[in-house]
């Protein structure tokens, strides 16, 4: 049997309500603090949805409402400096390496207290100090460069291992089987997650993928593979912590497939004609992340109605704080025009 | 003052540089075992071993993005292309990777990365293999791009473009890679983005880089046995172009010819002229005129490809008919 079908984990289909049975053993805290993730990347992308529609972000925006369960999962299995690379659809990803809101509220109004000084926009931004390596806007290319981070925490022997996420439709790409090539040749400390959300732009993963089944697609590198509901965070958090525990060992890199579904456009411009609305309530309704985790932890007694109005309060404030101070930051000075082209 | 090849001078610079830094290391197509296709990084595996010298299968898009990601985390990689035709495969990285980071981070993302083989027509090798590629990495802010003639400037600039906290584009010539010059004994750097003035003289300016610079020192002795003076400059490093040190010199001969083994059109000599038309115009008593290769695809027959490709003659020729 192939690793990858050795460590297939429950399919696509298992429920979230079913799911949400399973007993996780997490201290409270640690529970209470992935709500709450949840729950601020949800308001913080519904805010920047709202700042766009006031024409205060431009150009591309692309929101994460509905994948939250993923990075959000993912992440709290990772240790503090483990390096964290995504695409354009990043926001939620730099929340979760603990990017101050502001920062990345104000980079989407482009403006100078924003992570780049108001220099990359939405789908650019970093952060060295917490690991986070953008923010990249072609289709593909961060998988390489996760395999590099990886490449130089070996070299350097951090003990240290890469996130590297991208897309169902990013899966297509001659540089992620180029990546998988060389990360499992040279035994690389990098994990590959593949949020598969069903559609890359307007095309489902039916008409994109030959073999829809993504998380096999490390197979022929040697490359063990598991495909999580990533519409249950408890599930994304229990399948990562096996899966980084693979990689820190030293043996090599892992494929994880994410399921999961974004409920808002593919950008801030995309009507969706491509999916019925059926589809998208049936997800908001019968399977939302958020709503699940907050089932599961009603019913396992760890947090009722005033916990959960006390965190929704917090996060409230939170994202408008972050508003608030990305309208009110200026634009950069004319000056940074020049700045920053080389160091 | 000894002299070395051009290919031993790229290597020391490298075995120099991977002394001094251990986060420098050397990667790509049968860099390691093979001691590189052109031999330029003989030697280096079995002074720095595997971890260091690292071979890789032939995927260049992905090495070159794994090795800008390398960079980015803290490493100085240098990055190997058999010949910069297959980098065409690997531009997006060294464009949209390397170059805009530190830009589109607020200058938080350092990308301190060479990217370095042999550019430019080898021999008989057709139009694939026989591409200049400077003018296409020369137009990106944020990236430099360096381009040596002699054994000397070729180890100076790849000591000063490794240590570069910027991605740089190295762009070497195999034919030159046999040729012998002086190299200054003991620790050699090379400022980039300086020009040099590699013969001086009064009548003519000819600018060029690379190979060209052989052949414009080559038409320049020339023209001196018909009495004509040739200023010859080198310039070395073609992003950031040395503005200043082509101004100055038309400044003194009031007459430019831009030698380049390439293309002509959107070429480094285009550059030239128009920094020549905005800045330099009042210093011309006749029109810049380029020395290029014919723009088609360099062919294969030894006749057609010596009609391609730029030669002394041609920068003769071309000095004479503004004198
Ligand atoms: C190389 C490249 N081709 C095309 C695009 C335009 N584009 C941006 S996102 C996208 C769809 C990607 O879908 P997927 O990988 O599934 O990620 P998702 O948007 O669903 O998160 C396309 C085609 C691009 N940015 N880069
Ligand atoms: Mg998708």
């Amino acid at each position: 049997m192939s690793p990858a079908a050795a460590k297939k984990a429950p399919s696509a289909k298992t429920t979230a309500s079913k799911a949400a049975a399973a007993p996780s053993g997490l201290p409270k805290e640690k529970l209470l603090a992935m709500f709450r993730e949840m729950l601020l990347i949800r308001r913080f992308e519904e805010k920047a949805g709202q700042l766009y529609g006031m024409g205060l972000i431009g150009g591309f925006c692309h929101l994460y409402i509905g994948q939250e369960a993923v990075v959000t999962g993912i992440q709290s299995a990772a240790k503090a400096g483990d390096a964290v690379i995504t695409t354009y659809r990043d926001h939620a990803h730099m929340l979760a390496c603990g990017m101050d809101p502001k920062g990345i509220m104000a980079e989407l109004t482009g403006r100078i207290g924003g992570f780049s000084k108001g220099k990359g926009g939405s789908m650019h931004m970093f952060s060295v100090e917490k690991q986070f390596f953008g923010g990249h806007g072609i289709v593909g290319a961060n998988v390489p460069l996760g395999t590099g981070l990886a490449f130089a925490q070996k070299y350097k022997n951090t003990g240290h291992i890469t996130m590297t996420y991208f897309g169902d439709g990013a899966a297509n790409q001659g540089q992620v089987y180029e990546s998988f090539n060389m990360a499992s040749l040279w035994q690389l400390p990098v994990i590959y997650i593949i949020e598969n959300n069903e559609y890359a732009m307007g095309t489902s993963t039916k008409r994109h993928a030959a073999n829809t089944e993504l998380y096999k697609r490390g197979e022929a590198f040697g490359i063990p593979g598991v495909q999580v509901n990533g519409m249950n965070v408890l599930e994304v958090y229990e399948g990562a912590k096996k899966v980084i525990e693979h990689v820190r060992s030293g043996k090599g890199p892992y494929l994880m497939e994410v399921k999961t579904y974004r409920y808002r456009g593919h950008s801030m411009s995309d009507p969706a004609k491509y999916r019925t609305k059926e589809e998208v309530e049936d997800y908001k309704e019968n399977r939302d992340p958020i709503t699940t985790f907050r089932k599961y932890l009603e019913a396992e007694g760890i947090a009722g109605d005033a916990a959960f109005k006390k965190i929704e309060d917090e996060v409230k404030a939170i994202v408008n704080a972050a508003a608030e101070f990305a309208k009110e930051s200026p634009e950069p000075e004319p000056t940074e025009l020049w700045t920053d082209v080389l160091s | 003052m000894p002299t070395m090849t051009v290919r031993e001078a790229l290597r020391d610079a490298m075995a120099e540089e991977m002394r001094r830094d251990e986060d420098v290391f050397v990667m790509g197509e049968e860099v390691a075992e093979y001691q590189g296709a052109y031999k330029v990084t003989q030697g280096l595996l079995q002074e720095f071993g595997p971890a260091r010298v690292v071979d890789t299968p032939i995927t260049e898009y992905g090495f070159a993005g794994l090795g800008v990601g390398a960079a980015m985390g803290g490493l100085k990689p240098v990055v190997e292309f058999m010949t910069f035709n297959f980098a065409m495969q690997a531009i997006d990285h060294i464009v949209n990777s390397a170059a805009k980071t530190n830009y589109m981070s607020g200058g938080q993302m350092r990308c301190p990365i060479v990217f370095r083989g042999p550019n430019g027509s080898a021999s008989r090798v057709g139009a694939q293999h026989s591409q200049n590629y400077a003018p296409w990495y020369a137009s990106v802010p944020g990236l430099l791009v360096i381009a040596p003639y002699d054994s000397a400037d070729a180890k100076g600039l790849l000591k000063a473009a490794i240590r570069s906290p910027d991605p740089v584009v190295f762009l070497e010539n195999e034919l030159l890679y046999g040729q012998s010059f002086d190299v200054p004994e003991g620790e050699h750097v090379v400022e980039i983005g300086k020009a040099r003035v590699h013969r001086e003289g009064k009548d003519v300016t000819i600018v060029s880089y690379a190979i060209g610079v052989g052949l414009a020192l080559e038409a320049a002795n020339i023209l001196a046995a018909d009495g004509i003076s040739c200023e010859v400059i080198d310039l070395r490093t073609l992003r950031p172009l040395d503005e200043a040190a082509v101004l100055a010199s038309l400044k003194k001969t009031n007459r430019l010819v831009v030698v380049e083994e390439g293309w002509p059109v959107c070429s480094i000599a285009s550059e030239i002229i128009a920094i020549a038309m905005e800045k330099g115009f009042d210093d011309l008593d006749a029109p810049v005129l380029r020395v290029t290769n014919k723009d088609v695809p360099l062919p294969y027959a030894h006749n057609l490809e010596k009609a391609a490709v730029v030669k002394a003659a041609d920068v003769v020729a071309a000095v004479k008919s503004i004198i």
